[in-house]
């Protein structure tokens, strides 16, 4: 009875040791982490050695191609009443997945989670609002864009705000957290007096109350917000630099990339992310804003 | 109905949408759970042993459980095995194996506290009257350690059902993230749907979470006599 206890200690133990081992090893080596998938990768992947991605080929002869979209940010990747996934990017996943005649499977993913699942070839494209930066570049391949994004201010229409220099010195700017308005408000104009919020609902309540004079955010933002409530209108719909969204690929998944940019080429020939805007986005912005955000054929103007 | 949002409730299949992903949140915590109890409690007796070895291990690894959060353990396991073993775990496999390393470091802590606490004179009398080490655990010690585990270990599983919100960080579609999927969806037509939505799984949590409580009060009725 005695050796059964001290064998059970000894078996937990070791796998206590075992699993603080694996973890420590996750933690330290990933630098080192291109190494050690090549050498397990062939038993997981016998026509690739060192990748994590899957080529088209191997897309195409699975027969399922798993996608990254956002499952709550509606109307770009949103999941309706029935459990389906609707938006912007859902409709070009959509016509991506019919014209490579596969299956998909969306898999939700958040904002802090995308590069992430590229990384790991845990999907294989994501088409989540993904807006290109160069920080994101060195980690991932951006295909060829296919909206444009950048920042718009709103005002109550009492005090229409056209351009930034009408503020006075008192006037303050509602920001929120974390978002490149914030960052580049601080960058540029170090002068506006920004009040920040961390969420949506307390900025739009700040504004409501007049406590600032106008409210910087992405420009989707800001017209959907101008549409929805009146007395309030967009003063400045494109400020700073302009940057555009696109479908990203896991870095070196050199022949899906050349497909998607290929696929969206031909697509620009029949307007077909002026019809992915008119069906999903025109709900939310109106039709006035059609040529502003849809970026055809991969051609920015 | 209209003023909070409930009516969003009863559009499509959003109320099976909602507790199929409360399904999801108790399927993988309530495995957890299992498993946490388990090796928890073997966990627990052996941080009672001397060897400075076991000790010192067992601390490492109950450290590293308290300073890592749980996000870090999630993307650890998920992502973290793919890049160095080229493992492709499922999301649910990688949350059930963080959720069970978690649950046992802090069950493994509870159980050590309670076994410690039970008094000395309980170990010499059983010696006293022959019993081997082994017995005097499984029967006299672990018994009475475990009636002081219950109130412990009922705030432990709910913490972990609670916590698997997490889950959808590594794209697991669990309950919350249902509810924020059905608030955006409906933002222009209802924009008050996040109250009633949340108080939905405020609701839902509770009737999850509730039975562990009524199941610790009975235990400690019936062995209390």
């Amino acid at each position: 009875m005695k050796k059964s206890i001290f064998v059970k200690a000894l078996a937990i133990l070791t796998a206590t040791v075992l699993l603080i081992a694996s973890f420590a090893g996750c933690a330290g080596n990933e630098s080192g982490a291109s190494n050690s998938t090549a050498s397990t990768a062939d038993k997981a992947d016998s026509s690739t050695a060192d990748v994590v991605y899957r080529t088209l080929d191997e897309i195409k002869s699975s027969g399922k191609i798993k996608i990254g979209v956002f499952s709550d940010k509606n109307p770009f990747g949103y999941v309706d009443e029935n459990g389906k996934y609707q938006g912007y990017d859902v409709y070009f996943a959509n016509r991506l997945v019919k014209d490579l005649g596969v299956d998909v499977e969306f898999v939700s993913t958040e904002a802090a989670s995308r590069v992430e699942f590229l990384e790991t070839g845990k999907v294989d494209i994501v088409l989540a609002n993904f807006t290109v930066t160069d920080e994101r570049a060195e980690k991932v391949d951006f295909a060829l864009p296919y909206m444009n994004v950048a920042l718009g201010v709103v005002s109550p229409d009492s005090r229409v705000i056209k351009s930034l220099d009408e503020l006075k010195a008192n006037d303050e700017v509602i920001v929120i957290t974390g978002t490149t308005a914030e960052t580049y408000l601080t960058e540029k104009y170090p002068n506006i007096k920004l009040q920040k919020y961390d969420t949506y609902a307390n900025a739009k309540t700040a504004l409501e109350n007049g406590q600032a004079a106008a409210w910087a955010n992405d420009n989707t933002e800001v017209i959907a917000y101008a549409l929805q409530n009146k007395g309030y209108t967009v003063g400045i719909p494109e400020l700073g630099s302009k940057d555009t969204i696109a479908p990203a690929v896991s870095k070196g998944n050199k022949t899906l990339l050349d497909w998607i940019n290929s696929e969206i080429k031909t697509l620009g020939k029949e307007n077909f992310f002026h019809a992915d805007y008119e069906a999903t986005l025109t709900g939310t912005y109106g039709k006035d804003y059609e040529e502003k955000l849809v970026v055809e054929g991969g051609k920015v103007n | 109905m209209q003023a909070l949002g409930l009516d969003v409730l009863f559009k499509g299949s959003n109320l099976l949408r909602l507790l199929g992903g409360l399904g999801k949140a108790l399927e993988i915590s309530l495995i957890a759970v299992a498993l946490s109890l388990i090796l928890g409690v073997l966990f627990g007796v052996l941080m009672t042993f001397r060897n400075p070895v076991i000790r010192a291990l067992s601390r490492i690894y109950l450290e590293i459980v308290r300073i890592m959060p749980q996000m870090v353990l999630l993307f650890l396991v998920f992502f973290g095995t793919t890049r160095v073993f080229g493992w492709d775990l499922n999301a649910e496999a990688a949350s059930v194996i963080v959720f069970a390393f978690w649950g046992t470091a802090e069950m493994g802590d509870l159980v050590r506290g309670a076994i410690i606490s039970v008094p000395k004179h309980q170990y010499e009398s059983a010696f006293a009257l022959g019993m081997t080490k082994s017995q005097t655990y499984f029967t006299i010690i672990i018994p009475q350690a475990i009636r002081q585990l219950i109130p412990l270990s009922i705030n432990l599983i709910t913490r972990m059902i609670k916590t698997t919100s997490l889950v959808m960080m590594i794209g697991v579609v669990e309950v919350l993230k249902v509810s924020q999927q059905i608030i955006e969806a409906n933002r222009m037509t209802s924009p008050n749907a996040a109250f009633g939505i949340y108080l939905t799984v405020f609701v839902l949590y509770f009737i999850a979470c509730w039975p562990f409580s009524i199941l610790a009060k009975h235990l400690e009725r019936k062995w209390s006599n």
